[in-house]
């Protein structure tokens, strides 16, 4: 287990070396930030203070040595707008994505695997064909459409909930949260159920699948033979086989949900990095989307990681075959 | 010797989109206690199905459509689930081909031995381990306290079926269907485990019904042998008096195509053509068309009357008169 | 007797047709994915014929006045002009307006679809054809890719590239090609093993010729299905980078930045600028996915029986 962990935790590392040049190398290409950091009228002369101040008159090699001698020592340059190291710019607003991309992840998929799983029991039925015809409208929802929607119903219309903005929140370990705070649960409802809403149909597609497939096999039918009740066979034979492929895809969509995040927090204003990282691009902010990058890198190896690791102790098999390797 | 399990006209019926399929048509038979009976057919010949349909675990589109399945005198047709899932497992076991599917790999030995257990009694877990200890112990499991923790994926094609034969018999059941349990094993396996349920069954006076398609498999095993063709029972009787006097050309051809009674530098006796779609049998008696004494009134009427005749019956208006070879 | 006769002629008639023909029949059977057809149809002729058949040429300065400008839907303008849909913050013909996005939509989808199966399915039968190295390389680069979300890497790729049509669909086609590489290359690596490839080479038949003859057409099922999803998946990506100001130029938007557009006056409640062109998203989107997802029940060995 721990010589896999190494080998992962390498991988990782070289994933990592290998984004940094990638990104560096692409991120230099964006415009000149020059002219969205100065006012048009701006003579020569502060023209070259300011390249001077940003270091943008040396040349690449030394930039990108520069970069990565930096980066060894986590600092990834000051923002061009905000003047603040980049990298704290983003750890601040890390916490507001997590925290939305995880309440996402689980609003999937409590509502999923239910839903899959007795569409995937009466897959002939009106029912079961209801909920897989619903999942392809919630899974070709445009996100970002969807987040309008619910804003001009809930917000503009009905005036339940605010239209966007993080909220109140309270603090713990220095972190504030807005899980803790009963406001802050009406400001995040929103953006999670939008974020949620994909990963939903991807889940209920999931467990359909699983569940069909765990009823053709021998197993069900030999569990039935024993005379075991139907809920013993639904809830530990047929569940236990489909939660092993959708907490490893859910695992792994953690990612995708920080990615998308992007999307929604604009849509509603929520403050996370991902509209950090839109606003940045607007402003060709160049430290902090390389900070984003990076950070965003870091936390895809690291899920994947704990993904594998997690599918290794869920997964009997896997679990024998590399303690016997 | 009295009468375990009646079955009387039994007929199983799948309703496709392409029609109705008759996979068990009008079957009837019956076994004594502690008896084994050979139920020998090709793949689609309807024998899995009546297995399935006395265990009343036949899954739509298919139901039972008429008849009746009578276990120590009480009619098994009809029953709701609940009072029918206290039989499975309980007063009528089954196992399956596949020993390698037929196990829930993700689950521990002991976890689904002791479900079924459970299933039928009340029972504390110490109480119940120690029976599924004993019951792998019994078929031959060396080190079963061990073993009870594993998962099925630790164990070889032959041992899994033993700890299936183990879980079936934990209740002591009166009757066991075996379906084509040595199929799937190598042939040296396959004597082992025959030899290990025909000691079990001789133990505990369990009856069998073992369905195979390899009438040399149940030569040596069977009291009784009913040979089934397209849904229906063709000929039953003492299997000694079938195998060496069978009245049916299909029982005489299956015969006739066992290596055993073919010489060498002949070329191999068989069946011509191929057995008839259920969707679309022909009139009269189903067999008629690869049928070698075929005559005229073979392909009329609806379908051919049974013949009883010294506690032996066979459905042929013109049965074969020799001896088998 | 009739009846059975009857029967057994029309199974022997089924049984002369060809394997397409039997695939649109079974593909009929399912009564939402015909539907969805004939809708994906429709649209994309309405988007085909949008400078003929709408209302007016919205990018046309001439044709539009900015005194129309935020008609609500069924309002008549003061030309007496009715807009159907209402008008946007220009006086733009919301119904016109939507009809030239489709357009735009659909074809950046399409094209840079067609663009990553050429390179997809390409690169993944040389991968599962020559197997070894050049399969390791191409695959490491395809779980990399797949490894992060598209909507990532799309956003960064426009972010450094800019605006503009051919830029969209080129960053589209780059999160897409390792799809179709992938399905291309687990196909093919099991069609590669069976006996008419072998007989295609002891034939020594030119290695193009079992490639592209041989081998290609026994993978088709999936990749039809993968780039029918992928279709939606391009008009659903492309739409949101345009959300996002990375997406299309503003002088010919797609559905995706009348939206963007129409989001600001949610708030002031004037829904018709945003909600009706996402309307018009989701039914393409919705449309096109449930005749993929048919086409995968169909395509579906495993579900067959």
């Amino acid at each position: 287990m721990l010589a896999f962990i190494l080998r992962r935790l390498g991988q990782s590392a070289f994933l990592l070396i290998a984004m940094a040049v990638l990104v560096f190398v692409s991120i230099f290409a964006i415009g000149d930030p020059i002219e969205v950091l100065l006012p048009a009228d701006a003579d020569q002369n502060e023209r070259e203070a300011a390249i001077r101040h940003l270091g943008l008159d040396q040349p690449l090699w030394m930039q990108f040595a520069h970069f990565v001698w930096n980066l060894l020592h986590g600092d990834l340059g000051k923002s061009f707008v905000f003047g603040s190291d980049s990298l704290s710019l983003i750890l601040g607003r890390l916490p507001a994505t997590l925290e939305l991309a995880l309440v996402a992840l689980i609003l999937a998929a409590l509502i999923g695997i239910p839903l899959g799983l007795i569409a995937g029991l009466k897959s002939q039925t009106w029912i079961g064909r209801l909920i897989m015809t619903t999942s392809i409208v919630g899974f070709s929802l445009p996100n970002f459409w969807f987040g309008i929607v619910m804003i001009l119903v809930f917000a503009v219309q009905l005036q339940w909930l605010p239209s966007g903005g993080r909220g109140p929140t309270d603090t713990l370990f220095g972190i504030e949260f807005s899980l803790l705070n009963p406001q802050g649960w009406v400001n995040l409802i929103m953006p999670a159920a939008t974020l949620a809403i994909y990963k939903v149909s991807l889940v209920i597609r999931l467990a359909y699948a699983g569940t069909r497939e765990a009823l053709l096999q021998d197993y069900v039918r030999f569990a039935r033979a024993k005379g075991l009740s139907s809920s013993r066979i639904i809830g530990v034979h047929i569940l236990k086989n489909i939660l092993i492929p959708i907490v490893t895809v859910l695992g792994l969509e953690l990612g995708s949900m920080i990615a998308f995040a992007v999307v929604t927090e604009s849509v509603f204003a929520w403050p996370g990095m991902g509209k950090l990282l839109i606003d940045s691009i607007a402003r060709l902010d160049r430290p902090v989307i390389v900070a984003y990058l990076m950070l965003v890198v870091t936390l895809f190896a690291l899920i994947n990681l704990c993904v594998d690791i997690l599918y290794s102790v869920l997964d009997p098999r896997v679990r024998l075959s590399e303690g016997q390797s | 010797m009295s009468v375990l399990l009646d079955v009387q006209n039994l007929s199983t019926h799948f309703f496709t989109r392409a029609g109705r399929v008759p996979a068990v048509n009008d079957v009837s038979f019956s076994i004594g206690a502690g008896q084994v009976l050979g139920l020998v057919g090709e793949s689609g010949s309807g024998k899995t199905v009546t297995g399935l349909s006395i265990m009343g675990i036949v899954d739509p589109p298919g139901r039972i459509v008429s008849g009746s399945i009578k276990l120590d005198g009480q009619e098994l047709v009809g029953l709701d689930e609940a009072h029918w899932r206290k039989i499975r497992g309980n007063r009528i076991a089954m196992i399956f081909q596949d020993p390698m599917m037929t196990l829930n790999p993700v689950l521990r030995i002991e976890t689904q031995m002791i479900e079924t257990i459970k299933a039928h009694e009340a029972i504390s877990d110490d109480a119940a381990r120690q029976r599924c200890r004993e019951a792998l112990g019994n078929v031959g499991i060396p080190s079963p306290e061990e073993r009870l923790s594993a998962y099925p994926h630790q164990f070889s094609g032959g041992m899994r079926q033993r700890v299936v034969i183990a879980i079936a018999m934990l209740l002591r059941p009166s009757l066991i269907i075996a379906d084509e349990p040595t199929t799937a094993l190598d042939v040296t396996i396959q004597a082992q485990i025959i030899a290990q349920v025909q000691k079990l069954a001789a133990e505990t006076g369990t009856a069998i019904v073992w369905v195979t398609h390899d009438l040399a498999v149940v030569s040596g095993l069977s009291d009784r042998l009913a040979v089934m063709y397209a849904g229906r029972i063709i000929e039953e009787g003492a299997t000694e008096q079938v195998l060496n006097f069978p009245r049916h050309p299909y029982t005489r051809g299956l015969l006739d195509s066992l290596p055993i009674n073919n010489q060498r530098g002949q070329p191999l006796n068989q069946i011509p053509g191929a057995t008839p779609s259920l969707l679309a049998l022909p009139k009269g008696c189903a067999f008629a068309p690869r049928c070698a004494l075929r005559q005229e009134d073979c392909e009329q009427g609806s379908i051919v009357e049974t013949f009883h005749k010294e506690g032996r019956r066979w459905t042929c208006l013109h049965p074969v008169q020799d001896r088998a070879r | 007797m009739s009846v059975s006769a009857a029967s057994s002629t029309t199974r022997s008639a089924i049984k002369i047709e060809t394997p397409l023909h039997m695939f649109w029949a079974d593909f009929c059977a399912n009564r939402i994915a015909l539907i969805a057809l004939a809708v994906v149809s429709v649209l994309a002729l309405i988007s085909v014929l949008s400078p003929w058949i709408a209302p007016q040429n919205p990018y046309d300065l001439t044709q539009i006045s900015i005194f129309d400008n935020m008609l609500k839907p069924l309002q008549r303008s003061q030309e007496g002009k009715l807009f159907v849909l209402g008008s946007d913050e220009q006086g733009r013909d919301m119904l016109s307006a939507m009809m030239y996005g489709l357009k735009m939509s659909l074809f950046v989808a399409i094209t840079a679809t067609t663009a990553a199966l050429c390179v997809g399915v390409s690169l993944g039968i040389i991968a599962a054809y020559f197997g070894g190295r050049v399969d390791a390389v191409l695959m490491r680069l395809v779980d990399l890719q797949l490894s992060f979300p598209a909507i990532l890497i799309a956003l960064i790729l426009l972010a450094v590239l800019g605006k503009g049509v051919d830029k969209v669909i080129f960053a589209l086609m780059l999160v897409q090609w390792a799809y179709y590489a992938r399905t291309v290359r687990g196909n093919a690596m099991v069609e590669r093993r069976r006996e008419y490839i072998e007989a295609a080479q002891c034939l020594a038949l030119p290695r193009h010729r079992i490639i592209f003859r041989h081998l290609l057409p026994n993978c088709l099922g999936p990749l039809i299905v993968v780039a029918t999803v992928q279709v939606a998946h391009a008009i659903s990506l492309e739409a949101t980078l345009s959300f996002l100001g990375v997406g299309v130029p503003i002088t010919e938007p797609s559905l995706g930045l009348l939206i963007s557009n129409g989001y600001k006056y949610i708030l002031s409640g004037k829904y018709w600028v945003s909600i009706y062109p996402g309307l018009l998203l989701l039914l393409t989107i919705v449309s096109i996915n449930l005749v993929g997802d048919h086409l995968r029940d169909l395509l579906n060995p495993r579900l067959k029986a």
